[in-house]
């Protein structure tokens, strides 16, 4: 028994029982939604897991193939044509709800839509590894950003269901054991007191019997 | 980093201290402005804390990328790290 000041009257027993209900309605309802939440970052989980292993095998490769690019072209060279990039990107970000859980979504606007505007250098004085190495790039990049998308969605996904499913704990394992205890001592309690009135009545009544008609 | 190309912002950093000293000031000066910030692995492991601030918040979003050297498996870390937080053990296996 948690509560050990709890006055044993009838509308603390009320005041109790409401606030079972209520939690009892509050754990059901928390665990629905824990494991709405689960079954939507398992799925996040499985994405996340395919999206980084393509990414990262899609940049290891990229990075290889810069890296021949820049063992063929002297640095200086290398460094040049990169130096001053002609495609931009404007990265526009929303908000979607999942279980009231506020996730990001990006989508993502490039300047131009041209694809070869990736290379920002002229194809006369560069390798064309490097064309290779940037267009290996550009594609990863499209899967980096979902990646992006689904990882911060994972992430926060975690903190809710950690969140949720303390809250549904503390209700099964400590609230409502708690005023199921703290109920049942006040209705035993009650009852005592009911016993022990009637036996009172029944004494005063032998008594008040007794004195009226003279018995000895 | 080719990135450049591609038209991302770039910061070159030479040591984890640098990286460090760069995200705060991507996440603080610029609020709001940059939504994705990847960043190599082998930086990220030693700014760990700096980028645990940002694990709950909605944005920025702090991705790790794997540097020239090739994957050190820490971003399937996190994940495994995420999976652990939310369902309290290991449930992907190894």
């Amino acid at each position: 028994m948690a509560g050990t000041t709890i006055i044993p009257t009838r509308m603390v027993l009320n005041q109790l029982k409401g606030r079972l209900r209520t939690a009892r309605r509050g754990h059901k309802l928390l665990k629905d939604k824990r494991d709405e939440l689960m079954r939507q970052f398992m799925d996040v989980v499985r994405r996340n897991k395919v999206l980084r292993e393509r990414v990262e095998d899609g940049l290891t490769e990229a990075f290889a193939s810069l890296q021949v690019a820049s063992s063929i072209m002297s640095p200086e060279m290398l460094e040049q044509a990169l130096l001053y990039p002609r495609q931009s990107v404007e990265l526009g970000m929303k908000f979607k709800n999942i279980m009231s859980v506020n996730v990001p979504v990006y989508s993502f606007q490039t300047r131009s839509n041209d694809p070869t505007e990736i290379y920002p250098y002229g194809f006369a004085q560069t390798s064309g590894e490097l064309d290779d190495a940037l267009e290996n790039m550009a594609k990863v990049f499209e899967d980096m950003l979902e990646l992006a998308e689904v990882e911060k969605t994972m992430q926060l996904l975690a903190e809710e269901i950690e969140k949720t499913r303390r809250r549904v704990n503390a209700l099964e394992y400590v609230m409502i054991p708690d005023l199921e205890s703290n109920i049942k001592y006040i209705t035993m309690k009650l009852e005592e007191n009911e016993n022990s009135t009637k036996v009172r009545l029944l004494k005063v009544k032998e008594m008040v019997l007794q004195e009226a008609h003279n018995y000895k | 980093m080719g990135f450049k190309a591609l038209g991302l912002d770039c910061f070159p950093a030479e040591d984890s201290a640098e990286a460090g000293k760069i995200l705060r000031q991507l996440t603080r000066e610029s609020e709001e402005e940059y939504a994705i910030i990847y960043i190599e692995e082998t930086f990220a492991a030693q700014i760990q804390g700096e980028i645990n601030k940002f694990k709950d918040s909605p944005s920025p979003a702090i991705i790790l990328i794997p540097g020239r050297e090739g994957s050190t498996g820490q971003g399937l870390q996190a994940l495994k790290a995420a999976v652990e937080r939310a369902v309290g053990t290991n449930i992907l296996g190894d």
